[in-house]
């Protein structure tokens, strides 16, 4: 392990991502859309499950899951961006471990990603969300585990693909399942029970019930079994992930 | 300690041999090209040397460190130009030598002198804080030669250095690899599928073709392998007066005459051109024109391999460009 190594991988993250303004704006926007657009829409509706909070207290939590969803596994699979462009030989061929070149990566995503959640938070309470300071406290926490796992998953994924071609099957196929699956917009006992189960066998599930009781006090777990999975499993993808990386080709 | 040595080193993907036991050394200081043409092998044996790529079997030392079980010292101990460009076209070339001299843990007074020496070396001072999204082809190359000096290395892979730049930058970049390899004792390996480029640098040449080392010699050596210089004379009036004088000379490896062309090998024929015009002189023998030919390394590589180099890429070449076109397509 090289500290150094980790902190130059995250510098050179953090300038990218200053330079990138296309990239900061639609962050946010995505994310600001469905919840205006859900969030004000379904105010009236009675969801089973949820009755007697409003609806955009229970969506805030899902959507600032989402948006760090999408943020964490893209910055993961942009590994192989760094292929694409040549710039990844530049890395792997330089006298540090393996291991540092990814934690400096995730550290990169996960900077920017934890950033974004925040802000969707703060423009939230504009809109009318509350929350108290030791439940975002809290709430820091787990969506510090979510980013984790899934810039983990993202590297995974990202050994197993040659190119960037696969991105947007990966969208499609993975992030936007992960997505409706883990209750970011209605509580998942309304889902059929064959589904439930893959609800189950989500990571974001428990990563953003975490969230959900950390900021609004509502959770259909115990908050230390959520706890408790999104350490395991955000060192597990985390180790899965570097491993894989090591392991493939890279020049 | 010899700066590389390999025996038997040889890289499979999947059933195809890429590399195929090749064994060599190069010495400390030398300048040392590998020349064959796209697809020999030559960008497969510098991954493998620079840890990149695993080794399928047989060993590689660089700097006396082996390659699979001591990467980091391999890594400490070289530097690298790879065949594409492989810098962050986000970032200033400035900041793209900045992270490579913070990877290689060199601290902050030093790498403030160091990268202000290799920007000055490669005429890019004035140009180190714009974004290399916005530098030339030929400007990449020179950032990324800089960066590869930043952490002193004994040992300069350099992978097809000048490709795709134009005559008057190709020149220049010759320049600076001799200067490196004279002044400041690197020493280089490159590979290139150019002769002239080969010819002009390298002190030694390992020619390589589907994988082989198919001869392995100073350039001149290899030249003369092909019995000499060509010289050959055209009379004014067919005779064969001259030939029969000529023949009889110690210098002359073959002659042969065709009308009022002859022609014969030697070594160095240049020295022998004003013996041939006294000769044809004495004996009254009008000469109307003399043409020198040195045998070139694509006579050579010819010779081993039965096939121009030339005729062999032009596959590779479309190849490369359909590539090219997926890429823009999807960048």
């Amino acid at each position: 392990m090289n500290l150094n190594a980790v902190y130059v991988m995250w510098l050179r993250e953090m300038k990218r991502f200053s330079r990138s303004k296309s990239r900061m704006v639609s962050m946010l926007i995505m994310p600001l859309l469905f919840l205006g657009g859900l969030g004000f829409g379904f105010s009236k509706m009675t969801i089973p499950g949820i009755e007697g909070i409003a609806y955009l207290q229970f969506l805030v939590p899902g959507i600032v899951g989402m948006g760090m969803l999408f943020s964490s596994t893209g910055s993961g699979v942009s590994v192989l961006w760094d292929k694409e462009f040549g710039f990844l030989k530049e890395i792997m061929v330089a006298p540090v471990s393996r291991t540092s070149i990814v934690l400096g990566r995730i550290a990169g995503g996960a900077t920017i990603s934890l950033t974004q959640g925040i802000l969707l938070i703060l423009i939230s309470t504009l809109l009318g969300f509350r929350t108290t300071i030791t439940g975002f406290l809290i709430g820091l926490i787990f969506m510090a585990l979510i980013t984790t796992t899934f810039i983990g998953l993202g590297l995974i994924l990202a050994s197993r693909m040659k190119d960037m071609q696969g991105f947007q099957l990966i969208i499609n196929f993975v992030v936007m399942p992960l997505f409706f699956l883990s209750g970011a917009l209605y509580p998942i006992e309304n889902l059929p029970a064959p589904i439930r189960i893959l609800s189950y066998a989500n990571p974001l599930t428990y990563g953003l019930d975490g969230l959900r009781g950390a900021l609004i006090g509502i959770s259909r777990f115990h908050p230390l079994t959520n706890l408790t999975i999104m350490i395991t499993l955000s060192v597990a993808m985390v180790s899965l992930g570097a491993f894989l990386f090591d392991k493939s080709d890279n020049a | 300690m010899k700066a590389i040595n390999t025996t038997n080193l040889t890289r499979k993907f999947g059933n195809f041999t890429a590399v195929d036991k090749i064994s060599f050394q190069v010495k400390q200081g030398e300048l040392f090209g590998l020349l064959g043409p796209n697809g020999a092998g030559k960008t497969t044996i510098i991954n493998m040397l620079s840890t990149l790529l695993k080794i399928t079997s047989g060993q590689a030392q660089v700097n006396g460190f082996d390659v699979q079980t001591q990467k980091n010292k391999v890594r400490e101990s070289i530097g690298i130009v790879f065949q594409e460009p492989a810098l962050d076209g986000r970032l200033t070339g400035k900041e793209n030598l900045d992270f490579h001299a913070r990877m290689y843990g060199i601290n902050k007074e030093e790498r403030r002198k160091r990268i202000k020496k290799v920007l000055k070396l490669v005429k890019l001072t004035d140009k180190a804080d714009e974004l290399v999204d916005n530098y030339s082809g030929g400007m990449k190359r020179r950032l990324e030669i800089a960066r590869g000096l930043i952490q002193k290395p004994k040992v300069l892979f350099l992978d097809e250095p000048t490709l795709g730049l134009d005559a008057q930058t190709r020149r220049s970049i010759w320049e600076y690899i001799k200067k490196l390899n004279q002044k400041n004792k690197v020493t280089i390996i490159l590979t290139t599928h150019y002769m002239e480029e080969a010819d002009f640098l390298c002190n030694r040449i390992a020619i390589i073709d589907h994988g082989k080392i198919i001869a392995l010699d100073k350039p001149s050596n290899l030249k003369n392998f092909l019995g000499g210089d060509a010289i050959t004379l055209e009379l004014k009036k067919p005779s064969n007066k001259l030939k029969q004088q000529l023949e009889q000379k110690k210098w002359v490896k073959s002659i042969k005459q065709h009308n009022s062309k002859i022609t014969l090998t030697t070594e160095n024929g240049e020295k022998h051109i004003p013996e041939i015009i006294r000769t044809a002189e004495k004996q009254k023998t009008q000469i109307t024109s003399v043409n020198l030919r040195k045998p070139s390394l694509e006579d050579v590589f010819l010779h081993f391999t039965g096939k121009t180099i030339r005729s062999q890429e032009a596959g590779q070449t479309e190849k490369m460009k359909r590539m090219r076109m997926r890429r823009v397509g999807h960048g």
